[in-house]
């Protein structure tokens, strides 16, 4: 037995809220993120990831709040993204209760924020995100990208991933702009060139449509898988995709029979 | 009456995680240094994320490694979590760092020979016959998220020691010697099942 490849549901946070539809049959208020991270837990899935697309420093207190109330009744790893600039924005998170941070923008205009932050926190809290998509320009063919996509960072994504493994950061979030909302597979070819630069953990993002396309991002080398909408609105439930692995012959956690 | 926990209070990051963790089992909990609050309470609770290093600074700053020893030397409970775990064996080998621990196990905590690290997600404990921590709960999975670990130590008589298997290498997942009970793993963030171990330490409490 080894460790389990990790489902991972992601939540778009505002101020606080659930923004992009989630679609809960069964809960009154579907915006409520502490409510979706507590049923998302209870049907098994292996981290709840919280992204903050607040934009105001009010948004942000509000998303502390929002973390620190998940932290008390949700007892699995919660990983929070968004607006990290510095190794103070990660002490704030870690004092409200994430387990890992994820950082973006804020390592791309300064790098040295990460290694200032595997530094004081160790790098199995720092979560290297990137957005990337192929990009001709680049040398490996894939380029970084920031403002969801829209605009090219000039940085060759092979390249960042490593400089930023080597900087300290513990896991990497690769998030392919080209397959992101087309529901027609992770992008494989990336993945698996990803993977053979770096050693640490790699979730793969964008692009889920069918629990096939998670069986083969997981065969691309990929550790955890993390997808939105396809969870939100029901198109997949955790329990699905998880059976899909197991019958592709990945080890999954299921939930025994603890309850 | 329920039981009364401290949760030693000495910095690191994850001593929320384990308070309301601990505090869900339904005991009382209290996170503090101080020594005299720590002496009445039924058990003691050492957290730990980071650096070996960074954490024994930590614990040295509020006299933590007397506290632990005193309290093991009464037969009174002890759990170590992660690098709470961790810092409990002789010495801990970081970046070339050699750093003295608490010393209340034998071991050496060294980086893993696994090829993929930090060992991140759930993984399968291998606990023996006898484990209380681990009553109700075999074949679960449990939360790791670390680097290093112990491979192998001269153990004390008595000790059960569980372990885990990532990447070809097998470490020191738990140990439960005496009043000294640690895990590699973090029960505070592992569901239902860590809930379970936090329950079965509590229940051998007091």
């Amino acid at each position: 037995m080894s460790v389990a490849i990790r489902v991972i549901p992601c939540l778009d946070v505002d101020a606080g809220r659930v923004v992009k539809g989630v679609n809960f049959a069964n809960l009154r208020d579907a915006g409520d993120p502490v409510a979706l991270a507590r049923a998302y837990g209870e049907q098994g899935a292996d981290e709840v990831t919280f992204l903050d697309i607040s934009a105001s420093s009010q948004g942000r207190a509000t998303t502390d709040e929002m973390v620190t109330r998940t932290a008390e009744t949700v007892f699995i790893p919660l990983t929070v993204g968004g607006g990290v600039r510095s190794a103070d924005d990660v002490d704030r998170l870690l004092r409200c209760g994430a387990d890992k941070i994820g950082i973006n923008t804020g390592a791309i205009a300064r790098p040295q924020t990460i290694a200032e932050i595997a530094d004081r926190f160790g790098n199995q809290v720092l979560v290297l995100s990137l957005d990337a998509r192929r990009e001709a320009g680049q040398p490996s063919g894939y380029g970084v990208t920031t403002h969801g996509g829209r605009r090219s960072a000039g940085l060759d994504a092979l390249e960042w991933v490593r400089q930023a493994v080597d900087l300290g950061a513990g896991e990497i979030l690769l998030n392919s702009m080209d397959a992101d909302g087309t529901t027609a597979g992770f992008d494989v070819e990336m993945i698996d060139a990803v993977r053979s630069v770096v050693s640490v953990p790699l979730i793969a993002s964008g692009g889920a449509g069918t629990v096939g396309h998670f069986v083969d991002a997981a065969r691309a080398g990929a550790d955890a898988v993390l997808a939105a909408s396809v969870f939100h609105y029901g198109t997949l439930s955790i329990a699905e995709v998880k059976a899909g692995l197991a019958e592709a012959g990945f080890e999954v956690r299921t939930q025994g029979a603890l309850s | 009456m329920s039981a009364t926990i401290a949760v030693l209070d000495y910095g690191s990051g994850n001593l929320h995680s384990a308070t309301r963790a601990l505090a869900a089992t339904g005991a009382r909990v209290v996170l503090t240094a101080d020594a005299d609050e720590i002496a009445a309470a039924d058990g003691l609770v050492v957290p730990g994320v980071g650096a070996f290093a960074a954490c024994m600074a930590g614990l040295e700053a509020v006299d933590g490694p007397a506290i632990i020893r005193r309290r093991l030397a009464d037969h009174r409970p002890v759990l170590g979590i992660c690098v709470g775990e961790q810092i409990m064996f002789e010495v801990g080998e970081e970046h070339g760092i050699v750093t003295p621990g608490v010393g209340v196990l034998p071991g050496r905590v060294e980086l893993l020979h696994a090829a993929r690290l930090p060992h991140m997600g759930w993984n399968t404990v291998n606990a023996p016959v006898g484990s209380r921590l681990f009553e109700g709960v075999a074949g679960e999975r449990f939360y790791f998220v670390h680097s290093y670990g112990v491979h192998d130590a001269d153990w004390p008589e008595g000790a059960l020691v569980s372990w885990a298997e990532h990447g070809g290498d097998r470490f020191v997942a738990a140990v439960e010697s005496g009043a000294l009970s640690v895990t590699q793993f973090h029960p505070e963030k592992s569901g239902q099942a860590g809930a379970r171990v936090l329950r079965n330490w509590v229940a051998c409490l007091g």
